[in-house]
Parts: C-alpha cells; structure tokens; sequence
C-alpha cells in the first residue's frame, strides 16, 4: 500500500505529458489525438501499479471466484462422464438374448462390437443344463474369462481359470459336482467332458449356482453357440438407445434388451448429483461474485479523490465511465483467464482424488467465465461510480 | 465508554454495518447449507441407489441348486428347502432393522395355462406387492413395489389379499392378452389386473400375491428366497473381515457398522434356517459410487467454505479500510494500539455472531429447500452445528479484519486524518 503523503497520480502524468509536446499547435494537435489514449493507458497502469496492495487484493479476489468457478463448472460438465463411468462396474446395461432361446448367429460377436466401436465391454455367454456323474442337474456356462472379468468387477473369484479343460465353480455348486476339490466329470446329451477345478466364483445370484467353462471348451463339448452377449456400454441414455437401435438393426435374430434397474438407478442417481453439484455450484458462484463486488466496491470507492480531480480538471462523466469501466474490464479479464487456469488445476486435482482419473479441461467454459467476471467487475465498477457522480466534488475533496 | 463506542458504531453507521452483516450472513448461510448437504447427501444417494435393487437374498440353508436358465426354473418347484413366511416380519426386529427399506419374499411355482384347448407351462411368481405387515408395535408396508421400483405396470397392482396377477409383457403380447382378461391357470380362473414390464425375466412369467402361489404349491406359508433392500456402508478392510476371526470389541463395532455382510450376518440370525448373502453386484458397486459422490460433495463443500470465508474477509477488510479516518481520531485523542484494535474486533464479533446467528437460520432454509426440491426429502441440519458454524464465523471474520486492523492502526493519524493513504 502507498503511504507517502503525495496524491499519485497529478504529478507523475501531467509532467511528461506537457514535456513532450513543442508547440501549442503540437501540443493541441498531440491532445486531440494519441496523447489521450496513451495518457488513458498510463492512468490505467499507474492507478494498478501505485497501489499494488489493493490492486492486487483486487485482482486476487477476482482470480479466487474465477478459479472456483471454473472448477465448478468444469466438474459440473465432467461428472457425468465420470459416474458414468462407475456405473459401468455394474455391469452390462444390454442384453442380447436370441430369439425364443435359440442360438445367437455366428458372427453375432463381431457384430455388436463392430456397432459398439470401443465404447463399451462384450461378452458372451452360452447355458446348458448338464448331469454330474451322480445324475444331478447342474447350470453350465461357457464364458470368455478375460471379458468377463472386464465386465463382472463385483465377481468374487478364488482363482481365474487358465488353462484349458479348468472349471470356475459356483461357491453352492461346489458342494455338488467337487467337494473335494478334486477332478469331475459333466454329461450333456451323452456327451461327457472332463474338468478340473481351477476356482470358485461367489456373486451371491444366480452365478453361485453354475459351473463356467471357456467357451471353447464348451462349444467343442456341447455343440452349443452363445445364446447371451451381455454389454455394457458407455454414453448417455441417447447414445445407449442408439447403439440399442442399431443392435436390432445389426442382429434381426435377438431379443435387445436393456437392463432397466441398471438404467433406471444410474439415470437417477446421476440426476440428484448433477443437481447437487448445480446448487452448490450456483452458491459457490454467487458467494464469490459477492467478495469480487465488495473487494473492487471498496477499491473504486478508496479512488473517490481521483475520480473528483479529474471531475474538476473538467473530463467528461463518459471519460469517467469508460477510464473505471475499462479498469475494471482489465482487471476482470486479467483475473479471468489467470482463475480459469487455476480453476482446471483444481478441478484436474478433484478428478485424480476422487475419481482416480484427471477431468478434462474444457475450453468452452472459458467464454462463460470471462463473461461472468467482466459483468461482475463492471458492476463492481460502476456501482459506486454512480453514487459518486452525484457528490460534487469539491465535497469528496475536502474529505467528507 | 468501550460498549458506548461499539454502539454508536452500530447505531450510526447502520449502512457500513448492514453490508459486513450481509456478507458475513450469505457466507455463513451458504457454509451452513453445503455441509448440511455434504453431511446428509450419502443417505440420500444411498436411498436413490436402492432403485437398482435389493442388495441382499436370504435362501433356505439347505437349499439344492438352483436349475434356472433364461428366467425358467427347471428345478422340480417341490424340492428343496423353504422359507416361512411367519418369520418375515422379524427382519424389522433386527439391530439395523431402520436401514431396512423393503423386502420382498418371491415363491416360484410352475402352473400350467389352459387356453384354447392347448396347455403350456409358464412359471409363476407369488411376491408381496405391498403389503401391510406389522412387528410389535411398528406397522410397516413392504413389497417389491419398494424393493423392484423400476418394475412398471400398465393396469392396476394386484391386492396382496386378492386373486389378481399380473402377466409379463413379453408373455402377454405372446397371448395377445391384455389387462382385464381372465385366465385358466392350473384349473383356477385367475383375473389379469395389469400387464408387468420389467426389463427381465419376469417378462415371460406370472407375478401372483404369495398366498396363491402357496396354494397353487400346496405349502401354505412357503418361501423361496427373500430380496432384502438396505442402506449399507461401503465395506471397508474391517467389512470384509470374517466376524468368527474377530475378537469381542471388534466384533461389536462390526456386528453395529451396516455393511452388507454384517446385515446379511443379522438377518441369518433373525430367520430360523436361512442363508443371507449381499448380492455383490447391487452391493459391491453401490458402495463404490457412493464413496466418489460424497467425496466429490466433501471436495465441493471445502471449495464453499473457503469462497465464503474469503467473501467474509474480503467484506470485512473493505469496512475497515473505509474507516481509517476514525482510528486516526482515536489515536490523535489519545487511544492506544490495543484500545483501537479490540473496539474493532469487538465489532467483529458481534457482526459474526449476529451473521452466524441469521445465517445458521437461513443456511438451514436453504438446506430444506435443496433437500426437497432434489431429493423430495428433508435436509435436517444438527442443533450441535450451530456452535461450531459460530466459532468458524468469529475466526473467519477475526482473520479477514487483521490485517486491514493492523495496516488502520499502524497508519499515523496525521495522514489517515488528512485522508490520504
């Protein structure tokens, strides 16, 4: 903060200013012209430079509430995609299921993920009911291990099957076909295969009952094609109806199906988050907006003795608007851009904490921010600017 | 003289004051409403998650396997092991028993539909709608209309007392019938009362009242397998932990934490012969989506607490900037560093204390507001809160008016008197 004794801006800018010019015809010409727009930029550049202290509170206070609210906005945009993406641990969100319990076609596989393009996990699945050596009827899976431990996180697995002829055993059907962990035989239609244990899986549903075999194994033992691809794919609800639609388009000979609770849940849990995030950003917002308002309040306010110098050395009320408008544009645009790169940093910190996964900045909340904060500074600016307009000011030069 | 000088402080510069006190207000308003959120948002998305389903089935312990592909039970329906339904109503007297939102018990049976002189066979499930069950005292109503909310109806929900079932949609376009129709199913004349879509396989099946599928069964009281939805906790390293490895203390603290398998673990206990599993899919992610939202509301609150407490700063240390004049009055008469400072923090303090004070109150507002226009529930915001929102007033404000204090009281009076900086 400046404490000496001079009034900063009279001395420093009139001197050079009158020392330039050479004759008075130079010197009414220079007046008319640049002079004023550099005799502008120089009160502008002072004013901040003089009074670093509170330009610089100013200028902090207006770099904070863009930085929070970039933030905000930016988790406000991105948390969709993020919870989304912890929905996906759910598991699928379609299911293919053939028609009236026949076999899905052949090329069926290649197809959905061919529609699926990347933004999702596939993964098939075939269902027999098969007899133990002692005649009991047991569920049988064939399942591709690999996707299903993409697909399935919540599967509670002692020990993923590797090699070939290995059974992944429900922790219920244990009892059943191999108590003692030892080796075991199925038949399906005549057919026997034999298995050896290679791990249980516990679901606590209908998987805690079943036996999974690769589904090579499967297919070459039973003869029986996939009937189920279950997906679970990624995007907004449009962007699942529209891979739904084309999965019907895709695959004539199955049922498309979503899994509704799945959906349902995730759509409404999405919306009250969303919802949240919205008020609390919208308190955020207004609650930073206010410190801007009073911090530049106080600031345009603490210059009342320049603007009534200037007032008295006569410039116009237009002047005046356009010298504080334009400090305050400055300083709100200045502390705009410096808050929204602050304001992705946070946010970018928020994602990795909590989400594990940085969010993505996005630019297209830049335009909103600077808007904001110059409609903020602007207001801050002119709000006391008008109080002012109406003191003569010769009244706020003798101080009262 | 000190109280006379706070007062009229108060008394004539009611503007200056009005506007700290505003500031101070919304920032302990906006402070109050997010933590009451950020406190209560876990139980709410908690509540909102128990759309995806029931997240843990009791089963008979001694029950065979399971034969069920594509949602038909090949399992002779006699065998194995039941449930009794008398047993029910005692999930509500289980240590945990208001985490319980609904349970739904579900007996499946095969009839056979008689209709144009064919006959085919369908699966029948007999479930609570919603039914009116009371424990001791406590009357509560549960059904899969509570636990199963995105099953959907066209027509009416059955009466749990009546004879009406609802057919699936897949089955009923099969049929080509529709709600109001009767049926033959198993010699009986059955009334359709809507038509069920449920996304699942009970699109292809019958959903009953119990008690006829019971009858149909011809095991009065039976039960298959019970859907219990409740509030958990996410499971952590204690949660995972086998309660017959724990000693005493750590076992109570587990036995009174609600994760999934100690409220699986109470519902064993509460059912003669049962078997009570978290169905991980349901359980396992729920906890894990509700970890990142009430991180992401914690983060959230943290960012609202510091843009307030740095509005209140901010507001404050304009106020007194704008002061400074007077301190120079006061230092010229004669006042002290410690006199002058403590006049304007005394001022402080009853502003945060009367701003703590109507900002609690309507921080509170806002919170009720939030909570019922987003959640349709209340936001209800602890009495202990207020001291604490208080304290963290005083600070925040006490923080944002020392340095201004400090630059007003160090500033000769010669120069503050003079106006000038």
């Amino acid at each position: 903060m400046n404490v000496s004794g001079f009034h900063p801006e009279q001395p420093h800018s009139e001197q050079p200013h009158s020392g330039r010019s050479h004759s008075a015809q130079g010197v009414a010409a220079s007046r008319a012209q640049s002079p004023h727009t550099s005799m502008f930029l120089r009160m502008l550049v002072r004013a901040a430079v003089l009074r670093r202290g509170r330009a610089a509170a100013a200028l902090f206070a207006m770099v904070v509430a863009s930085a929070v609210a970039t933030a905000m906005l930016n988790l406000y945009v991105d948390v969709q995609a993020k919870l989304r993406r912890e929905f996906r641990n759910y598991g699928a969100n379609i299911v293919l299921v053939g028609k009236d319990g026949a076999s899905l076609p052949a090329g069926a596989l290649a197809q959905v993920e061919s529609a699926l393009a990347g933004r999702g996990v596939v993964a098939p699945f075939a269902l027999v009911v098969a007899r133990t050596s002692a005649g009991q009827p047991v569920v049988v899976a064939g399942a591709d291990f690999d996707r299903v431990r993409q697909l399935d996180r919540w599967w509670s697995v002692s020990n993923w099957p590797v090699a070939p002829q290995q059974a992944l055993i429900g922790v219920r059907a244990v009892s059943l076909v191999s108590p003692k962990n030892q080796p075991f035989d199925l038949s399906f239609q005549g057919h026997t295969i034999h298995l050896t244990p290679g791990g249980t899986v516990q679901t606590g549903a209908a998987e805690d009952s079943r036996v999974y075999l690769a589904l090579p194994d499967f297919v070459s033992w039973t003869g029986v094609q996939p009937s189920t691809i279950e997906v679970a794919a990624t995007g907004s609800p449009e962007e699942i109806t529209a891979i739904m639609r084309q999965l019907e388009l895709a695959i004539p000979a199955a049922d498309v199906r979503p899994v509704r609770q799945i959906m349902e849940g995730e759509a409404r849990v999405l919306g009250k988050t969303r919802a949240t995030l919205m008020a609390a950003t919208a308190l955020i917002i207004l609650t930073a907006a206010l410190c801007v308002l009073s911090t530049l309040t106080g600031w345009v306010f603490d210059r009342r003795r320049d603007f009534a110098i200037m007032k008295a050395l006569g410039a116009s009320d237009r002047l005046l608007n356009g010298f504080f408008a334009s400090e305050a544009a400055a300083l709100g645009a200045a502390g705009a851009v410096i808050g929204f790169l602050l304001g992705i940093g946070i946010a970018a910190w928020i994602g990795r904490v909590n989400f594990h996964a940085p969010v993505v900045p996005r630019f297209s909340v830049l335009p909103f921010v600077l808007a904001g904060s110059m409609v903020v500074t602007l207001l801050s600016a002119i709000l006391p600017i008008s109080m002012l307009r109406r003191v003569q000011p010769a009244v706020i030069l003798r101080g009262e | 003289m000190f109280v006379r000088l706070v007062y009229e402080s108060f008394r004539r510069q009611k503007r200056r004051k009005l506007l700290a006190g505003a500031a101070i207000t919304l920032g302990v308003t906006v402070a109050t409403a997010m933590i009451a959120v950020a406190t209560d948002i876990g139980d709410k998305i908690n509540r909102e998650l128990r759309t995806i389903g029931a997240n843990i089935l009791v089963t008979p312990q001694e029950d065979t396997l399971d034969v069920e592909i594509g949602g038909v039970n090949l399992k002779p329906p006699s065998d194995g092991a039941f449930l009794n339904e008398a047993d029910l109503p005692k999930i509500k007297g289980t240590f945990w028993h208001n985490n319980i939102t609904g349970f739904a018990p579900m007996l499946p049976v095969n009839v056979t539909l008689q209709r144009d002189g064919q006959t085919e066979n369908l699966t029948l499930v007999g479930t609570y709608f919603a039914k009116k069950l009371s424990f001791g005292k406590e009357e509560f109503t549960t059904g899969v209309r509570t636990t199963h909310p995105w099953w959907k109806v066209s027509g009416a929900w059955p009466d749990d007392s009546s004879q009406d079932v609802l057919l699936g949609e897949r089955l009923a376009a099969r049929l080509s019938a529709k709600s109001g129709d009767g049926l033959m199913f198993s010699g009986r004349q059955l009334h359709v009362s809507g038509i069920l879509s449920t996304g699942g396989g009970e699109d292809d099946e019958v959903v009953a009242p119990i008690a006829l599928a019971q009858e149909v069964l011809g095991k009065p009281g039976a039960v298959r397998r019970i859907y219990v939805s409740a509030l958990t906790k996410p499971e952590d390293a204690l949660g995972r932990r086998d309660p017959k490895s724990m000693s005493g203390p750590v076992y109570d603290r587990w036995y009174c934490s609600p994760y999934p398998q100690s409220i699986a673990f109470q519902l064993q206990e509460a059912i003669p012969h049962s078997h009570a599993e978290q169905i991980r899919q349901v359980a396992q992610n729920e906890g894990a989506v509700l970890t990142r939202i009430e991180g992401l509301i914690f983060l959230v609150t943290l960012a609202a607490l510091f843009a307030s407490a740095l509005a209140v700063s901010a507001a404050m240390a304009t106020a007194i900037f704008e002061r400074r004049a007077e301190v120079g009055l006061m230092k010229a008469l004669g006042a002290g560093r410690v006199a002058v400072a403590s006049i304007f923090f005394a001022e402080a303090a009853l502003l945060a204390l009367i701003g703590g004070f109507v900002g609690f109150a309507a921080g509170g507002l806002l919170a009720r507001q939030i909570g019922r226009s987003i959640f349709n529930s209340e936001i209800t915001i602890p009495p202990v809160l207020l001291p604490v929102i208080l304290t963290i007033a005083v600070i925040v404000t006490f923080a944002g008016s020392t340095a201004a204090i400090r630059n007003a009281v160090r500033l000769d009076p010669v120069f503050s008197l003079r106006g000038q900086l």
